[in-house]
């Protein structure tokens, strides 16, 4: 049972569970990173304290590290405006870190582990160098990463700070140079919107940063936190919508920046699973890139599977396979095959045989083995 | 039905950590187990004796399991996993680690999961009323101290972590089986007769490992908090003379912070926290090398503050 949809769709859904059912809503909802959300939606609603004291202390705890984590945020991004402050562009803020910045709806209670910003391509290597200057390093060393990002992805390596460990995408498009969609970045920084008059802040446009977020979703494969993601739009939607000429302005919008399919898989999805009020003449508009019924039927059956949160409890025998044809897809539509396949093979094959010539090469000198991703157990006395 | 772990046939106990779980209640946090090896089950039944558990379903703070890896280091050189609900946070330990890993795993669990306490890495017992929280770096013989501490009629909270509820600034009682390591689990067995060790894991990166079991008044009592009176920061030094030395509050307010599991994600509230409980407290710090000699020391203490 999905009481985690439950919830988003009917707070007041939550007063009746029983204790078992708070369990599994704690779990379900931990596991869609959105225990923090949920305290504060509830908290708007005005049900928190009418919550079990079991399931409410977990609600706390997870809100605790997401106001630490955008305290952190916060700082990040001032230290990254006062590192490209000299290159005299506007930093252009996108997804968690424009929702935190410019205090949208989706905000409370988000976590996000990157902070992405858009920039011209022109002065992409000015950027890097001086954010070089300021501590953030490339994260990538392999060659042929490194030529893989530059040539053909939509953001350079990432970077990591050496001392915080805070990590930017540096982004000049929203999609890799090779994807199938082709989105002009220059109209969306040109009608990028600045956040306060303080700070050389901005943010894409209310429609463009829609735009953005169902690209990422629908044609970008991340689906490891897919509901999170659709609550996003589903908030967006919400709150832009209250301008009743906005459904129109985004419809064209997307058509002029050539990404009006995953905007319908936007509207349709987050209306489908989160009951997001969008009027019917948008949702039929005759100016939405539809894909044909049989394909819809599909993608349907897919989607409505991948997005539902991430946990056993949500999932049945097809739900693996759906996500797993998604993931195929979000590359199919990232690169050309005759791009993608030598790309696959060599994160498949020929990255582990390097990866082990390194290692025996450092266990024959005795070097320390490179350490792997997965963390020891911290251990206690 | 709420019964201890005891109270359940062994065959019973055995079956349900098997198949469905049980959930077992340590103070605020009701974690649900699932193992089927035998060291494990045959570890908690005695030492987990006196805790209340269900065998029905209901809510759990934690759903942890204690598994082989489903490869070839089940057989071979074999391992033990440990999963958090659907996350398998660690890399596996060598199998006869098993009980350790769930221990350990458990403690992993609340550092990140329980961020409505402030969290200080630390030994807290109680008497009369009045709790002492002594924090510790591994190594400094604290674990050893709150062992001697526990079975001379101290009533313990925990062996690992001080659990701080910031809005009453009252110590929050989790008594799990102390962990032990090395010769302290000798000294400690030589101290006293009533100490029930479980089973000794050896060639832990901490060493050799033991579990000494909780005195049952503890866990009956788990419910009660208590305010903190004393800090006092332990460390054994081999042939010292037994000194207890006031400490500058501004110091021990350092110190505290520093081995804080979560002061740094609880920012203004963590930082009043650790202010409230500085204030309440006298702080000291402690070095010692008879255990005797030490518990003395603290009756004495515990006597005066009243």
């Amino acid at each position: 049972m999905n009481l985690v949809v439950q919830a988003l769709v009917n707070h007041q859904s939550v007063k009746n569970l029983t204790d078992t059912q708070w369990d599994l809503f704690i779990r379900q909802a931990r596991s869609s990173e959105l225990l923090a959300h949920f305290y504060h939606r509830f908290s708007a609603e005005g049900i928190f304290s009418s919550i079990p004291e079991k399931p409410r202390n977990h609600l706390i705890s997870d809100e605790i590290l997401a106001t630490r984590q955008h305290e952190a945020a916060r700082w990040e991004i001032l230290q990254i405006y006062q590192a490209l402050e000299p290159i005299g562009i506007p930093v252009l803020l996108l997804k968690g870190a424009a929702y935190l910045q410019a205090e949208l709806p989706p905000a409370p209670g988000r976590f996000f582990s990157d902070i992405d910003i858009l920039v011209p391509r022109t002065v992409i290597s000015e950027v890097e160098e001086k954010l070089h200057q300021w501590g953030w390093l490339t994260t990538h060393h392999d060659d042929y990463d490194q030529r893989y990002y530059r040539k053909w992805m939509h953001e350079i390596p990432p970077l990591q700070h050496v001392g915080r460990h805070s990590t930017i995408d540096v982004h000049h498009n929203i999609l890799p140079l090779t994807a199938r969609l082709h989105p002009d970045p220059e109209k969306m920084i040109q009608a990028s919107v600045q956040i306060d008059e303080e700070f050389e802040l901005y943010t894409l446009c209310p429609a463009d940063m829609i735009l953005h977020s169902a690209t990422h979703l629908f044609h970008d494969g991340e689906l490891e936190h897919g509901l999170r993601d659709l609550v996003d739009l589903d908030q967006l939607f919400r709150h832009f919508g209250e301008d009743s000429n906005f459904w129109e302005i985004l419809i064209n919008r997307a058509n002029e920046i050539d990404l009006s399919r995953p905007l319908f898989y936007a509207l349709r999805y987050t209306s489908k699973i989160l009951n997001t009020p969008i009027p019917l003449n948008a949702l039929q508009s005759k100016l939405l890139d539809k894909p044909i019924y049989p394909v819809r039927y599909f993608m349907d059956r897919l989607f409505l599977r991948a997005l539902a949160p991430a946990h056993k409890s949500c999932s049945d025998w097809f739900t693996g396979i759906a996500r797993w044809f998604l993931y195929i897809r979000s590359h199919y539509l990232r690169m050309p095959l005759h791009l993608l396949i030598p790309h696959l093979f060599y994160k498949a094959y020929v990255r582990p045989y390097k990866e082990w010539r390194e290692n025996r090469k450092n266990v024959l000198s005795n070097k320390p083995e490179k350490k792997e991703s997965e963390s020891e157990i911290d251990i206690f006395e | 039905m709420t019964n201890t772990i005891g109270a359940l046939p062994f065959e019973q106990f055995s079956n349900f950590l098997k198949s469905e779980g049980i959930r077992i209640e340590t103070g605020p946090f009701v974690t649900r187990l699932r193992t089927k090896l035998t060291d494990v089950i045959e570890n908690l039944a005695l030492l987990y004796s006196d805790y209340p558990a269900f065998t029905q379903a209901g809510f759990s703070d934690f759903h942890l399991d204690i598994h082989k890896p489903a490869s070839i280091r089940r057989w071979i050189q074999p391992q033990v996993n440990f999963t958090f609900d659907e996350l398998t946070p660690f890399k596996p330990l060598p199998r006869p680690q098993a009980y350790a890993i769930f221990e350990w795993g458990l403690n992993w669990c609340i550092s990140n999961y329980a961020h409505q306490y402030l969290i200080i890495h630390s030994a807290v017992l109680e008497k009369n009323d009045a709790a002492i929280v002594l924090p510790g770096v591994p190594g400094a013989g604290k674990s050893t101290l709150c062992a001697g501490l526990a079975l001379s009629g101290w009533r313990l909270f925990s062996d690992e972590m001080a659990l701080i509820d910031p809005s009453s600034g009252q110590l929050v009682s989790s008594p799990r089986p102390i962990s032990l390591k090395n010769e302290s689990i000798n000294i400690i067995r030589n101290f006293s007769s009533s100490a029930v060790f479980g089973i000794t894991i050896n060639d832990t990166t901490k060493g050799s490992i033991a579990h000494l079991k909780v005195p049952e008044q503890s866990i009956q009592l788990c419910n009660q908090k208590a305010l903190p009176k004393i800090i006092a920061f332990p460390r054994y030094r081999k042939g010292a003379s037994t000194s207890l030395s006031p400490l500058s509050k501004s110091r021990a307010f350092m110190t505290l912070c520093e081995n804080s599991f979560n002061y740094t994600i609880q920012g203004k509230s963590g930082f009043s926290t650790v202010k409230t409980l500085i204030d309440n407290c006298d702080c000291f710090e402690f070095e010692y090398s008879s255990l005797e000699d030490a518990i003395r020391t603290f009756d004495t203490l515990i006597e005066q503050i009243q």
